[in-house]
C-alpha cells in the first residue's frame, strides 16, 4: 500500500519498505477512557503517528455559559471533570469571589481544602483503578473504586450528589458540613491508610508493572512546558509546579505539605507521583481535622452573585493538574464570557509526543496514566 | 527504548530480577489470596433486599418536591426565582389570581426529564416552599409521568 | 480382519456385550466383523457423550466459579440474583447466548469465519480424551499419550488465527497474530516440561504416568523429585496459562488494548464456542497438571494407616477431580491477580527465561534419572 497522501493530521514522512496501516482506536474503545478517537498510523505494532479528534461530546459549555447567570456556571463546573467537580466548583467560585471582592470565613477554608483533598484522593483512585485495569488486572479497577464509593459516601452526605456535587459559591458553600463530618473523615483516613498498604504492595512493586511502565511514554521536561502540561505529569516530568505551593489559594500557604516530583517523566513515575500525592492529600486531611475550627461562621454575609464588570482569574490544582478560569464579566448576574483551562486538553496534545515508536499496549498505559478525562477535553 | 549495558551489567539485572520478579507477584498475590479468604471485605450492597434499610442522607437531591403542610397548603408566591435560576428550564410556575386579585400560584409544572438535580432552584426560593426529596427510585416506564404538577392546591397567597 | 480396538473398561464390557446381543439377530448376518464394528461404534458414541459431558458439563459450573472467585478477590459477591447464590446465573447466560443472533461482518472469509470456533473446539477435547480420570476410566488409553498431547494441542492457535485473519477487523488480525506467536513459543516449553515428566516416569502413557505417583504425597511427581519437582511444576503453569491464552497472559484477547483481539467480530453461538473452548482447555490443562504432577486420581495419602485406608475409600475420580478444581482455582486466583505483560516481553520471558531454565531443568532431570 504506498500512500501518495496521508489522512489529515499524519505528518511524517518516512522511506519505508514495511506496509503501514491505519487503525482508529476509538470512540468506542475500553481503554481510551471515553469518546475519544485516536487514528493510529502504525507499522506492525509499532505506532508511527498518532492523531487525537476530541469532540464526540462537545457540549459548547463555555457558549452556553454566556446565557446562563454565575451560579448556573457553577453547577455546570461538575459536568466538565467529573472525577473532581468538588475541585471544579472550587475554582470557579473564587473566580467570582474575585469579581465580587469578597472572602470566606476561616472555618469555610478547611471545609474547602478538606472536601477537595477528599476529591483529589477519590480522583487519583480511579486513576490507580484504570491503571491497573488498562494494564490488564481487572481487580485493581474493583480496589480503586471500593474506596472512592466511601468517598462519595462522604461527599453525599455533605453536599448532597455522589459526582455532580454543585457545593461551593461565592462566599461559602451550600451548606455547613454536618456534625459527624469530621470523625467520618478520620475513620476513612484510618482505613484508607491500610489499603493503601494492600494496594502498593498489590501494583507498585510488581514486576509486570515494572517492565510494562518503566522507560515507556517519556515526556521530557522541555516537552512538558512546552506542552503546557500541569499536576502530575508535569511534576513527574522533574519540574516542582503545584499552584497550591507557587500560587496558594485557600488556606493551603498554612497547611504542610510536600509536591511530590520524579525526574524520567515515564509511567512508572507518574504513577509513582499521584500515589504519592494520595499520601500528601492523607497528611493534609490529618492536619486540617485537627485544626478544623468547631465554631464559627461557615459562609460570609450572603449576597447576590453579581460581578462588578471587569476580568478575573482563578487557577486551582485539581487532580488532574490546573484548572482556570477565566470571567469576563459584563455588569449584572451573567457573564460576557468565561474560558476554563482544564488541564487534560495539553496531557492529549502530548500524547503523539510521548507514544511515538511504543505499542498499542503502551499506548493503553500512556493513556491511562495521563488520567484525562474526556468530557473536560471536549467541554 | 534501549539503553547501552554491559554484559555483566546485563546479567546482574537479570539474576536479580530472577528473585525480585517473583517476589513481587508473590506480594501481589498474598493480596488477593487475603481478600478472598475474607469475607468481611466484601461492600456490596444487596439492593432491592435492604430497601427497608437503605436511607438517603437528608441532603441527598432526588426529585423536586413541594413543602406542604397537612392540608396541602404550600408556601409559594408564584415569583419564579426557581424557575430563573433553574439552568435547563425545567420548572414552568403558572401564576393566577385570587380572589383579591392577588397573583398566586396556579400550577408549578415540573419537568423531572429534563432536570439535573442541581438544587439550585431550591437555594433559590426564599419562601423555602420547595425541596428535594429522598427518592432515588424515580424510572419509569411511561415518559408522560416525568411531567408534574407539584402543587396539590392554588397558592393562597 | 477389521478389530478396532480401543482399550478401556467400558469399551470390554461393551465388546462383551454385543455379541450376545447379536445372538437375536438372524444366523445369516451375524459375524465376527459385524459385532466388532458396532461394538466399535457404540463405543465410541459412549466416549464421544463422556467426554463432551465432562467437558461441556464443567463449563458452566467453571464460568460461575470463576465469577464468584473473581468477585470475592474484589471483595463483591458475584451472581446472587438467578437461584441460590446466582447459580443459574450461568444457564442463563449460556442460553442467551445460544438464542442470539449469528452474523458476520462484511468482507469476512464465511468458511473460515464459521470453521474458526470448530477447530478451537477440537483441541481441548482430543486432549480430554486421553486424560485417566480414575484407575480404569479412560477414554484413549494411548502409549504416545504425551507426544499426542502436545501435537493436538497447537492444533487450538489454528482456531484462532483463522478466525482473527477472516474478521476482517484490523484488530482481530493483530490479537491472532500476537496469539500465533505467544502460542508457538510457549509450546516449546510446556512440550518440554512435559518431557521432564516423562524423563523421570520412564513413560509417555498418561495412565503409567499416574500409576507412577502412587503411594503417599510424597511419591507425587510434584514432591518426588525434590525441589525440582516443584520447579518444574510452577514451570508447567506458567507456559498451560501462556497455552490456554489466560490472563496475564491473554494477549491475544486483550480487552484493555485490542477491544477482544481475534473474537472480537464473533456473536452468538460461534463466541460462545471461543468462550467454550477457553474453559475446556482449562478443564484440561488442569487434568493434565494433575495427572502429571499432583498424582493424578491417587488419594493423597500421608503414610499414616488409619488415616490413608479413610482416604483410599473415596474414589479416584473424585480425588481426581477435587484436584482439578484446586487447579483451576490456582489459574483463576493468578488471572485475577496480574496484569498482563507486552507482547515482546511475552516473547522475551520465554526465550531468555523459561526456555533456558526448561533446558537446565531437563538436564537435572537426567542426572537424577541416571543417580536414582
Amino acid at each position: 500500500m504506498s500512500m501518495t497522501q496521508l489522512p489529515p493530521g499524519f505528518k511524517i514522512t518516512r522511506e519505508s519498505n514495511t506496509e503501514e496501516f491505519f487503525v482508529n482506536m476509538g470512540p468506542q474503545h475500553p481503554s481510551t477512557h471515553g469518546a475519544l478517537r485516536l487514528a493510529l498510523r502504525m507499522d506492525g505494532e509499532t505506532i508511527i503517528e498518532l492523531v487525537p479528534h476530541f469532540g464526540y461530546i462537545h457540549r459548547g459549555m463555555e457558549k452556553q455559559a454566556e446565557s446562563m447567570t454565575y451560579l448556573q456556571y457553577i453547577a455546570m463546573s461538575d459536568r466538565q471533570d467529573y472525577l473532581t467537580a468538588i475541585q471544579n466548583n472550587l475554582g470557579v467560585a473564587l473566580a467570582l469571589e474575585k469579581g465580587m471582592n469578597i472572602g470566606v470565613p476561616e472555618r469555610q477554608e478547611y471545609i474547602r481544602v478538606m472536601l477537595c483533598e477528599l476529591g483529589r484522593i477519590a480522583s487519583h483512585l480511579v486513576f490507580f483503578g484504570c491503571f491497573g485495569g488498562d494494564l490488564g488486572g481487572q481487580t485493581c479497577l474493583l480496589f480503586g473504586f471500593k474506596e472512592r464509593e466511601m468517598i462519595h459516601d462522604i461527599l453525599e452526605e455533605v453536599t448532597g450528589s455522589r459526582l455532580t456535587t454543585n457545593f461551593f459559591r461565592p462566599g461559602g458553600s451550600r451548606f455547613d458540613v454536618p456534625e459527624n463530618f469530621i470523625p467520618r473523615v478520620k475513620s476513612f483516613l484510618d482505613h484508607m491508610e491500610d489499603s493503601m498498604k494492600d494496594y502498593e504492595r498489590f501494583l507498585s512493586k510488581n514486576i509486570i508493572v515494572q517492565e510494562r511502565s518503566i522507560g515507556i511514554g517519556i515526556l521530557s521536561k522541555e516537552d512538558a512546558i512546552a506542552y503546557g502540561c500541569s499536576g502530575p505529569v508535569l511534576r513527574a516530568s522533574g519540574i516542582d509546579f503545584d499552584v497550591r505551593k507557587n500560587n496558594p489559594y485557600s488556606i493551603y500557604s498554612q497547611l504542610e505539605f510536600d509536591v511530590p516530583t520524579a525526574r524520567n517523566g515515564d509511567c512508572y513515575d507518574r504513577y509513582n507521583v499521584r500515589i504519592a500525592e494520595i499520601h500528601e492529600s492523607m497528611r493534609i486531611l490529618r492536619q486540617c481535622v485537627g485544626k478544623f475550627p468547631a465554631e464559627g461562621p461557615w459562609r460570609s454575609k450572603e449576597k447576590p452573585v453579581k460581578l462588578a464588570a471587569g476580568r478575573y482569574y482563578s487557577e486551582i490544582e485539581t487532580a488532574k493538574g490546573l484548572y482556570g478560569t477565566y470571567v469576563v464579566a459584563a455588569a449584572g448576574d451573567k457573564p460576557y464570557r468565561i474560558h476554563t483551562r482544564g488541564p487534560s486538553f495539553p496531557h492529549i496534545a502530548a500524547l503523539n509526543k510521548m507514544v511515538q515508536g511504543h505499542t498499542v499496549s503502551d499506548l493503553v498505559t500512556i493513556m491511562a496514566t495521563l488520567d484525562p478525562v474526556i468530557p473536560e477535553i471536549d467541554r | 527504548m534501549t539503553e547501552r549495558i554491559t554484559t555483566k551489567q546485563y546479567i546482574k539485572r537479570y539474576l536479580k530480577r530472577c528473585i525480585t520478579g517473583p517476589w513481587s507477584l508473590m506480594c501481589g498475590l498474598s493480596v488477593t489470596l487475603k481478600y478472598f479468604f475474607n469475607p468481611k471485605r466484601i461492600v456490596t450492597e444487596q439492593y432491592p433486599e435492604n430497601r427497608k434499610t437503605l436511607k438517603m442522607h437528608e441532603r441527598y437531591r432526588g426529585r423536586l418536591q413541594m413543602v406542604e403542610d397537612a392540608d396541602g397548603n404550600n408556601h409559594c408566591t408564584a415569583c419564579g426565582m426557581c424557575e430563573r435560576a433553574c439552568p435547563n428550564a425545567s420548572i414552568n410556575v403558572q401564576p393566577t389570581k385570587n380572589i383579591a386579585g392577588k397573583k398566586v400560584l396556579g400550577r408549578y409544572v415540573y419537568h423531572f426529564a429534563s432536570c439535573t438535580q442541581c438544587g439550585l432552584c431550591v437555594e433559590a426560593c426564599p419562601f423555602g416552599a420547595i425541596r428535594m426529596c429522598q427518592e432515588f427510585e424515580v424510572a419509569t416506564t411511561d415518559s408522560s409521568t416525568l411531567e408534574m404538577i407539584l402543587n396539590k392546591k392554588e397558592g393562597q397567597g | 480382519m477389521f478389530v478396532p480396538s480401543i482399550t478401556n473398561p467400558i469399551g470390554d464390557v461393551v465388546r462383551e456385550w454385543v455379541p450376545k446381543l447379536a445372538e437375536y439377530l438372524p444366523v445369516a448376518i451375524q459375524s465376527e466383523t459385524l459385532n466388532s464394528i458396532v461394538a466399535f461404534l457404540v463405543n465410541a458414541v459412549i466416549c464421544v457423550i463422556a467426554v463432551c459431558a465432562v467437558n461441556i458439563g464443567s463449563a458452566p459450573i467453571l464460568i460461575y466459579m470463576e465469577r464468584k472467585v473473581c468477585a470475592h478477590v474484589q471483595c463483591r459477591l458475584g451472581p446472587m440474583r438467578l437461584g441460590w447464590h446466582g447459580t443459574i446465573q450461568t444457564i442463563a447466560d449460556v442460553l442467551k447466548m445460544l438464542f442470539k443472533e449469528v452474523y458476520n461482518p462484511g468482507g469476512v472469509d464465511k468458511i473460515m469465519y464459521y470453521m474458526a470456533p470448530l477447530i478451537v473446539l477440537i483441541a481441548p477435547f482430543m486432549v480430554a480424551a486421553l486424560i485417566p480420570f480414575g484407575p480404569t476410566l479412560v477414554v484413549a488409553d494411548v502409549d504416545m499419550g504425551i507426544p499426542l498431547i502436545i501435537a493436538v494441542n497447537g492444533f487450538g492457535v489454528l482456531g484462532i488465527l483463522l478466525g482473527g485473519w477472516s474478521s476482517n477487523n484490523k484488530y482481530s488480525l493483530l490479537g491472532a497474530l500476537r496469539s500465533g506467536a505467544q502460542m508457538i513459543s510457549y509450546e516449546i516449553s510446556f512440550a518440554m516440561i512435559l518431557l521432564f515428566v516423562v524423563m523421570i516416569t520412564g513413560s509417555t502413557n498418561l495412565m503409567d504416568i499416574t500409576q507412577s505417583q502412587s503411594g503417599t504425597v510424597l511419591d507425587w511427581m510434584i514432591f518426588k523429585v525434590p525441589v525440582i519437582g516443584f520447579i518444574a511444576f510452577i514451570l508447567f503453569f506458567i507456559s498451560s496459562t501462556a497455552e490456554m491464552n489466560r490472563a496475564p497472559f491473554d494477549i491475544a484477547e486483550a480487552e484493555q488494548e485490542l477491544t477482544g483481539g481475534y473474537h472480537t467480530e464473533y456473536t452468538g453461538t460461534p463466541f460462545a464456542m471461543f468462550y467454550l473452548a477457553e474453559y475446556i482447555a482449562l478443564v484440561t490443562n488442569s487434568a493434565l497438571a494433575t495427572t502429571c504432577f499432583l498424582g493424578g486420581f491417587h488419594a493423597p495419602c500421608i503414610g499414616v494407616a488409619a488415616v490413608d485406608t479413610y482416604l483410599n475409600m473415596v474414589p479416584g475420580v473424585v480425588w481426581f477431580f477435587a484436584k482439578v478444581y484446586f487447579m483451576i482455582w490456582c489459574y483463576m486466583m493468578v488471572r485475577w491477580t496480574f496484569v498482563r505483560p507486552r507482547v515482546d516481553q511475552l516473547m522475551s520471558f520465554e526465550w531468555k527465561f523459561l526456555l533456558p531454565v526448561n533446558l537446565v531443568m531437563l538436564v537435572i532431570g537426567a542426572i537424577y534419572v541416571a543417580l536414582f
